[in-house]
């Protein structure tokens, strides 16, 4: 015993050793403060962002002439200057409502069907391919939404006021090309779907065997068993890739900008032309605005980055929740 | 063999006279639901033609609901309810598939298919410089330079920035600085990018600063660190903690065992991270149509000038409307999907192959 | 109620490995069958090949015949989903749903099938509570989440949720390995007690409790790591640990191996 340890850890020079220590000291102190004068540096990037858009929009919103939040125009190279965000905010979240009711259940579908359908070899190709898909540049969703989508879409949009005109929402009122909030709302369901499903899909995957084994042993068909072992255990990882997607889905800019035909209205008709986002609003407008109207820009996205950052907190809390409450059960 | 075997994987198609006994039941074939979808689909296509629907779209939702008609009713009657129910929820999953699948296979083949007419040297190798909206030449060099060196700059300050970040909260990481970074990262991953364009903007209209690459850079940063931090966050976790403690014992100081045990254990994870983050930001259109404005013509300087970038190209020729601009348009989308998808797949092949043996 | 199983030439695969092998034998009806032997014999994979089980591990496929009182649970007509409605199941580990009562998880089985009177429900639940011993300890707080109990309690609650469709045949994999002594005994008891109702096939890792529980022992073996498992041999379980006719059973049993 003694032998082997001498010939494999030869006791080192005591002047060694010191100098290791003190070299060891210095390094840490190094290391320890370039890594942690990186985390600095994102907390006051992220302070500063917060700041300067705030700056940026106090002075825009204090020589607004209309009410910021409920004028219905956007106009601040006039005068009076005047604009607000009303439409905006409408159509964002609008548009998005659309995206998450055609998403969710979409993208829990397929997730159920890589976790618990698909034959395995199928269900790994699958989850690789939708992966992918989560990579697409928005600018390609985009063009590809208002040069194939949009056409395609007529026919759906002739049905839908056909048969769901009475519902209000789906009267189409007024005659022209399917550049609408409904068409911008699919099209970002398409978009949000790879990130809903991948995340979804994990949750599924999480749930303990022997959950979904109790439910077989009952003799529960599969449906059952997704019923009561699956969906219950799945519940708040689901909500949250909802929030995830649509936290992307508000903040979209190049697919809304390629495909809506904006204006200025709020219309609950979301079949017809028309209405604006606020990242559409911002593409759009930037080129013709002068320095006041960047302001006023800059105080939309502020609104912007308050929703979405509301929208992603909440699912990141419903995250945390979740993660004590499988550590209790677990 | 004496005995009956059964694998029960492909179980035989059962004959119809059923022995009278409680175990067994009367059941559709394995192939039931190909046949489903079969008749649903022809009768979808069929009265859709005879109707005079232009849009396919009518033609396969019409399909998608008599499938699942067709299999909840063809097994509520052969069988029961709750095989049917069973039955409605196994077409719906396979339904939700499809309805995914074609949209997405529909935007690669557009785009494979436009994109390859425009795609040749001559489009890779020229600028936009003198030709005009309707003429069919041109190309998307100075673009492809704008998107090489933005990405690249941005790539230069996040990935070290991001590192150390991420070494920061998992080695060193305790206390209120720790909790305040994490919740930061969190917050800038939802950054829509729009808004990071617009803070860098505002910082440019207060510091008097002109459009150009740099700038476009700048707001690429913001995107791309959260997505850095958090990937090498999650790699740098995966290393057993046996390991830096194995390293320690022997006397190794923290930030040798973090550089020559920590990293090099997970580096083909962070590589992957870093790689899946650039092919996110090299995307990105909203920053730069507010900092680095676009050109038609070659600018190779990143910190001076405007410049153009793959994405905002797109955007560009899309928005002149005109059928030569449109191939443009799909030739430069088909670049850029190439050029996210190769950083993907090469990603993915790190991952794989410098997979931490130990981390599972 | 309470059916013989006849199993003949049965073996079990994980994809293209071979777990058990051409395993015949018959299980008594109202008594308490054991399964013993050394770890991976494969006498868990078996277990669930005589509910339709295994076939739900991903590769899971099995050859042979398992007759119920003389119907193959294997035949080309018979659902899966019904055999196991016929023949229930009690795991290693306690699994009640985590985010249904106490009410719930012993009602599971019944609202599935759909097969109760609405007002006969709390009676079953109450019956099947009281039969799994377990009635006294939650009758006041029914509503309550079944993962609040202890890990015995859950244990009994699964049982009671296997018993409350009436089940043929009970099946126990290992149900006391992640228990306390004191828990362990409650459920020894109850299988005392269910026997007189149900046939009951128990896997257990724990000699004494075979000898306890058990009418009949099965011993299953395999002849090196990697070869499927085989039954060495099944007989009375006073027999098997007095006077066992095999030699590898002996050596077992008393502790020369495994």
């Amino acid at each position: 015993m003694a032998s082997t340890t001498q010939t494999e850890i030869p006791p080192a020079p005591p002047g060694r050793r010191t100098r290791a220590k003190s070299t060891g000291r210095v390094g840490d102190k190094i290391f320890l403060g370039l890594s942690r004068g990186s985390g600095i540096l994102l907390l006051v990037i992220m302070a500063s962002i917060a700041a300067f858009l705030t700056y940026r929009a106090a002075i825009a919103i204090s020589d607004d002439e209309g009410n910021f939040l409920t004028t219905f125009d956007w106009n601040p190279a006039g005068d009076p200057p005047v604009f607000g965000i009303a439409v905006l905010l409408f159509g964002t979240v609008v548009s998005s409502i659309i995206a998450m009711v055609i998403a969710v259940p979409i993208a829990v579908g397929i997730a159920l069907f890589i976790s618990h359908y698909a034959p395995r070899k199928l269900a790994g190709a699958i989850a690789y391919v939708i992966d992918l898909l989560a990579a697409v540049p928005s600018i390609v969703y985009g063009i590809w939404g208002a040069l194939v989508l949009v056409p395609y879409l007529e026919g759906l949009n002739l049905w839908l006021d056909q048969f769901f005109g009475w519902t209000y929402i789906f009267e189409k009122t007024e005659i022209g090309v399917a550049r609408s909030l409904f068409t911008v709302g699919i099209l970002l369901a398409i978009m949000i779907l790879p990130i809903v499903t991948s995340v979804s899909r994990e949750v599924f995957l999480q749930v303990p065997r022997m959950n979904e084994e109790a439910a077989l042993a009952l003799g529960a068909t599969r449906w059952e068993v997704i019923r009561l072992s699956v969906l219950p255990f799945g519940r708040s990882g689901v909500i949250s890739a909802s929030m995830l997607g649509l936290g992307r889905a508000l903040g979209e800019t190049m697919a809304v900008a390629t495909v809506l035909s904006p204006n200025f209205l709020i219309s609950l008709h979301v079949l017809n032309p028309g209405g604006g986002t606020f990242a559409q609003n911002i593409a759009a407008k930037f080129g013709e605005a002068d320095a006041f109207g960047r302001d006023a820009l800059i105080a939309s996205g502020l609104v912007l980055f308050v929703l979405t950052l509301l929208v992603n907190g909440a699912a990141r809390l419903i995250i945390a929740r979740r993660k004590e409450y499988s550590g209790a059960n677990a | 063999m004496s005995h009956a075997s059964t694998s029960v994987q492909d179980r035989p198609v059962p004959t119809p006279p059923a022995p009278v006994s409680s175990l067994s039941s009367r059941t559709l074939p394995r192939l039931a639901p190909l046949g489903f979808a079969v008749v649903s689909i022809a009768l979808g296509v069929g009265i859709g033609a005879a109707a005079g629907w232009h849009s396919r779209v009518q033609w396969g939702l019409l399909s998608a609901l008599l499938f699942l008609t067709i299999s909840y009713v063809a097994t509520s009657v052969v069988e029961n309810k709750r095989q049917a129910k069973d039955r409605l929820a196994t077409s719906l999953v396979w339904v939700c598939f499809l309805i995914a699948v074609v949209p997405l296979a529909s935007l690669l083949w557009t785009t494979i298919s436009r994109g390859s007419e425009r795609l040749d040297g001559y489009f890779l190798t020229h600028s936009m410089a003198g030709v005009l909206g309707p003429e069919a030449s041109g190309g998307v060099y100075h673009a492809l330079i704008g998107t090489l060196e933005q990405v690249g700059i941005a790539t230069l300050i996040s990935a070290p920035l991001g590192l150390l970040t991420a070494v920061y909260l998992v080695e060193y990481g305790k206390g209120a600085l720790a909790k305040a970074v994490t919740f930061f990262v969190d917050v800038m991953t939802g950054i829509p990018s729009i808004v990071a364009g617009l803070f860098i903007l505002s910082i440019m209209l207060i510091a008097g600063l002109e459009p150009s690459g740099l700038m476009g850079a700048l707001a690429l940063t913001i995107l791309m660190i959260p997505v850095v931090v958090r990937s090498t966050e999650e790699m740098l976790k995966l290393v057993p903690n046996e390991l830096r403690e194995a390293s320690l014992a022997l006397g190794i100081p923290k930030w040798r065992t973090i550089l020559k045990v920590v990293l090099p254990t997970a580096i083909g994870g962070i590589a992957t991270g870093v790689m899946l983050a650039i092919a996110r930001i090299a995307g990105e259109t909203a920053p730069i149509i507010l900092l680095v404005f676009g050109s038609q013509l070659i600018n190779p300087n990143p910190f001076e000038g405007a410049q153009s970038s793959l994405p905002f190209y797109i955007y560009e020729q899309y928005k002149i409307g005109e059928a030569a601009s449109y191939d443009r348009a799909w030739a430069a989308a088909l670049v850029l999907i190439a050029f996210v998808m190769i950083l993907n797949l090469v990603a993915r092949g790190i991952a794989r192959w410098k997979a931490p043996k130990t981390g599972r | 109620m309470a059916k013989r199983i006849d199993i003949s030439g049965l073996s079990a695969f994980y994809g293209s490995h071979k777990a058990i092998d051409d395993i015949s034998m018959t299980v008594e009806p109202r008594s308490v069958t054991a399964f013993i032997g050394p770890s991976g014999c494969g006498k868990s994979t078996f277990l669930r090949t005589l509910n339709r089980m295994h076939e739900v591990t991903p590769g899971g496929r099995v050859e042979g015949k398992v007759l119920l009182d003389d119907e193959n649970l294997y035949g080309s007509n018979v659902d899966p989903v019904t055999v196991r409605r016929t023949v229930g199941m009690v795991f290693q580990r306690p699994n009640p749903f985590p985010t249904m009562s106490i009410f719930d998880n012993v009602a599971a089985g019944l609202r599935l099938n759909g097969s109760y009177r609405k007002n006969a429900l709390a009676d079953i639940v109450e019956k099947s509570l009281r039969g799994a011993n377990l009635w006294n300890e939650v009758k006041d707080r029914l509503n309550k989440p079944g993962s609040g109990l202890s890990g015995g309690q859950q244990q009994r609650l699964c049982i009671a949720r296997a018993i409350a469709v009436e089940p043929d045949v009970l099946l126990m994999d290992e149900p006391c390995s992640a228990l306390d002594p004191i828990s362990t005994l409650a459920i020894e008891d109850l299988i005392g007690e269910l026997k007189e109702r149900f046939t009951i096939v128990i896997v257990t890792h724990n000699m004494q409790q075979a000898a306890r529980v058990s009418d009949r022992t099965a011993f299953f073996n395999l002849a090196a790591v990697g070869m499927p498992g085989k039954l060495i041999e099944i007989d009375e379980t006073e027999r098997i640990f007095s006077n066992p006719s095999v030699q590898a059973t002996e050596d077992y049993i008393s502790g020369r191996f495994g």
